[in-house]
């Protein structure tokens, strides 16, 4: 259909406030503020219905890519086109009925009555000398009610609360009705509640029919309600795609630089980003077979290149994250663990390789095998709240020439399912161990090292019994 | 009540406000003439076009002379009123009277739209330097009538106005924007260099330098229907113009960004305002000189009253506008001494304004 050709408020068979959702196409934009570029050929398209999320370090180029589809920035080349209307293109009366927008500050410091400030949301739609029309009354109305602002509807809108103002501004855009929402920042000044107020309003908006472009600087939220991320990071599109393959602990680092980890959340059935503080552990190269032994001699710290985690629970999930998501760059394996155990779901969402077993299982000789193979495999084994049990309490024995770290939040007794002599076993394999707690898991696996790497070098006699 | 109740309401009350303040003006004077005669007076001096014939008088169109159309006027109303005082209240006291109802109009006008433009409760009238273009262009011809080439004070003025209006938005406007700071330090340059040029005409201006100052301080003394039929057909055309824009006000409120956002084509809006109000207040400015703080403090009490939605902003301060410089002017003329008009308004407008400060009442636009 030509766009040109709608005519507004005509299409209101399909109910709601007869908006049909429209694309958005941005196409090889490039904008520079002066001598700073701040987008450099991006290209996003979104489908009709789609609620995308922008998302990136600050400075990206969110905002930049929001204002520009908005119109309000013209780019320095490439094109922008909302309904297949170039929006550059068109009076801003006409790319204000395809393309409302919820900015992250509004000027508000004046009493006009909410009723007042939705209604602005109609000016795209009437003529300069004509009385608002039943149609911007009906709209208005909705509006308010769809927002649940109809109870400050008199109020005067630099007398409500933050939440408050954020939905008026909300009912504002909806009030417009338009195909196609921008939002910046919706939640950036919310309070928690506040924020999934919002959004669940916004996704009940897309799933009525509109197509919603929101920068969210929240990675869990955006991972909630968009159907798809795009990861800017220096201007251009770094990843983008559903909230599962972009947020992983590969694609934040390279755009945050920052160490996270991507972990599903269990209430929510969405991504869960948690960053962990920079543990100024590198390699000085950025490959991972390059740790040479000059590097070592050189006085930087001996890095292993694969530890194995054996455990269970939030230790062994909160070590083998941990560890992932270090820039050391270590392969970390894990195992034998029971499928369904956290520490398995954790390993699963962010890639690490792991031996699941049957719960309650006796441990296969090929699953032994398999694990002690590991175990040889790696410079440090961890054990993390180890379970001893009949089935695998053999894999103590394959510890004996491995640097060990060991991490406990419960006590053995609690985990030991198979008698005094294999708790002792247990023990003597603490003793020779470096403990730690799961927040200092990466420097316990560098000082266990170090420590094999000495003891090593000058044949001397071991200390151990 | 919906906003267009509103503003009917409120309109009507200021009307009627600004009758009862002409009427009462119309009577104060060194000889008291008693209110019902004044109305009668006023009734009295309404005259209608009765008929049009083709006068004597032609004027030459591409060298061809054609005749003028000449009104023939009769009065509606014949109330028996003493003729002394039918010829002071009609003919020496009202054309003051309305030519300072047109002026308080104009530029309480002007200055709500300039406050609601730059978002700034400083703006008024002449923020951009209409007043003092004025100004130059008024002493020019009172000082140097031999080198401006209209002879005309009105005309003088006006042009001068407009074209430091139009400067300083071609030096405010790059690549077709014009951004509200840049035009405001150009205004408050511009003001700066004319008045240079206004202290140097001064200063060589002999015989006519009190007139001149006179003229700067704001006056409405012998005023005639003559400058009423020059003032008042462009403020009405003009705040009509203003009035179909107030929504456009409204949006630009929130902001530039916002206001593209909510369908108003910014630049063009800005122009058409700056435009207009800048028109609005010259012809204002022409006939009664820089008249100060009608512009500014009128807005901001009618904000103070009805809140900052300008479609009712724009009309009821217009209204009270004119109201003001009646009673200030009334002020100005009824004392033992005449002194010109600007200086009441200062006097009354300065103070009020403070107070409102001090109660933190006025703190944005």
């Amino acid at each position: 259909m030509n766009p040109f050709e709608r005519d507004d408020g005509e299409s209101d068979a399909n109910g709601g406030d007869g908006v049909e959702p429209a694309a958005i196409t941005v196409e090889d934009c490039s904008l520079s503020f002066g001598e700073l570029s701040v987008l450099e050929d991006v290209s996003v398209r979104v489908e009709p219905g789609e609620f995308v999320g922008f998302v990136g370090p600050n400075g990206a180029g969110k905002t930049t890519l929001l204002r520009a589809i908005s119109g309000a920035l013209e780019p320095d080349s490439g094109t922008v086109s909302i309904d297949g209307v170039d929006i550059h293109d068109v009076s801003s009366k006409r790319s204000s009925q395809l393309v409302s927008v919820v900015p992250q500050d509004t000027t508000l410091s004046f009493s006009f009555p909410v009723r007042d400030v939705v209604e602005m949301g109609r000016h795209p739609h009437r003529s300069r000398f004509s009385s608002p029309t039943r149609e911007d009354h009906e709209a208005v109305e909705r509006a308010l009610e769809r927002t649940r602002t109809t109870d400050l509807a008199e109020r005067p809108i630099d007398a409500v609360s933050g939440g408050q103002r954020q939905r008026v501004v909300l009912a504002r855009a909806v009030a417009q009705e338009t195909p196609a929402m921008l939002l910046d920042e919706p939640t950036a000044s919310l309070d928690i509640n506040h924020q999934l107020e919002t959004l669940e309003l916004v996704r009940e908006l897309v799933d009525e029919g509109r197509t919603v472009v929101a920068a969210i600087h929240d990675l869990d939220l955006a991972a909630r309600y968009c159907d798809r991320l795009v990861l800017l990071a220096d201007g251009t599109v770094h990843e983008s795609g559903p909230p599962s393959s972009v947020l992983t602990t590969e694609t934040l680092g390279e755009a945050f630089d920052a160490n996270a980890v991507v972990t599903p959340n269990p209430v929510t059935n969405s991504e869960t980003v948690t960053t962990l503080p920079d543990d100024g552990v590198r390699r000085h190269s950025s490959s991972r077979t390059t740790a040479s032994p000059t590097d070592r001699e050189s006085g930087s710290l001996p890095l292993p290149d694969r530890v194995h985690v054996e455990g269970t629970g939030s230790a062994a999930a909160g070590a083998i994250a941990r560890l992932e998501a270090s820039e050391a760059a270590i392969d970390v394996t894990l195992g034998p663990v029971s499928s369904g155990d956290v520490a398995a779901e954790t390993a699963q969402s962010i890639g690490i390789d792991a031996i699941e077993v049957e719960p309650f299982a006796r441990l296969s000789a090929a699953n032994r095998e398999r694990a002690e193979r590991r175990i040889h495999a790696a410079d440090v084994t961890v054990l993390a709240d180890f379970v001893v049990g009949a089935g695998n309490q053999t894999l103590l024995d394959a510890l004996e020439d491995s640097a060990l770290v060991v991490v406990e939040t419960k006590p053995v007794a609690e985990r030991n399912f198979a008698g005094t002599a294999a708790r002792e076993r247990y023990v003597a394999c603490r003793e020779r161990a470096v403990t730690s707690s799961v927040e200092g898991i990466l420097e316990a696996v560098v000082e266990a090292t170090a420590d094999e790497s000495r003891s090593r070098s000058p044949p001397i006699d071991s200390a151990d019994d | 009540m919906t906003y267009s109740a509103r503003t009917l309401s409120w309109s009507a009350g200021l009307t009627a406000l600004l009758v009862a303040v002409v009427v009462a003006s119309a009577a104060l004077g060194p000889v008291r003439v008693d209110p019902t005669t004044v109305a009668l007076s006023i009734l009295n001096a309404i005259v209608v076009p009765s008929s049009v014939t083709s006068g004597s008088a032609t004027v030459p169109v591409f060298g061809v002379g054609v005749p003028t159309p000449s009104f023939q006027y009769t009065s509606i109303f014949a109330f028996d009123v003493p003729n002394t005082h039918q010829i002071i209240v009609a003919d020496i006291r009202l054309p003051r009277i309305a030519l300072a109802a047109t002026v308080g109009f104009a530029l309480a006008a002007a200055g709500t739209v300039m406050q609601g433009f730059f978002r700034n409760p400083l703006a008024d009238p002449s923020i951009i330097g209409v007043s003092t273009g004025a100004a130059a262009g008024a002493v020019a011809a009172i000082a140097f009538p031999m080198l401006v080439p209209f002879g005309s004070l009105h005309l003088s003025a006006f042009a001068g106005a407009l074209l430091t209006a139009f400067l300083v938005y071609s030096i405010a406007t790059e690549g077709g924007r014009t951004p509200v700071a840049t035009l405001l330090l150009a205004g408050v340059a511009m003001q700066a260099l004319l008045g240079a040029v206004i202290s140097y005409m001064l200063v060589h201006s002999g015989d006519s330098l009190r007139q001149a100052v006179v003229w700067m301080m704001g006056h409405l003394s012998n005023s005639t229907w003559g400058d009423v039929a020059f003032a008042l057909p462009v403020t009405l055309v003009g705040v009509l113009v203003l009035g179909s824009y107030t929504r456009d006000l409204n949006v630009l409120l929130l902001g530039e960004e916002d206001a593209h956002h909510l369908g108003t084509e910014v630049e063009r809006t800005k122009f058409l305002l700056l435009a207009v109000a800048s028109i609005v207040t010259a012809a204002g400015v022409a006939v009664a000189g820089v008249i100060g703080f009608v512009g500014l403090v009128v807005p901001h009490i009618m904000r103070l009253i009805i809140g900052p939605d300008h479609r009712i902003l724009l009309p009821t301060s217009a209204l009270a506008g004119a109201s003001f410089l009646v009673v200030t002017d009334t002020i100005a003329r009824a004392g033992p001494a005449e002194v010109p008009v600007g200086i009441i308004t200062a006097f009354v407008g300065a103070p009020f304004f403070l107070f409102l400060l001090v109660r933190r009442e006025v703190n944005s636009v």
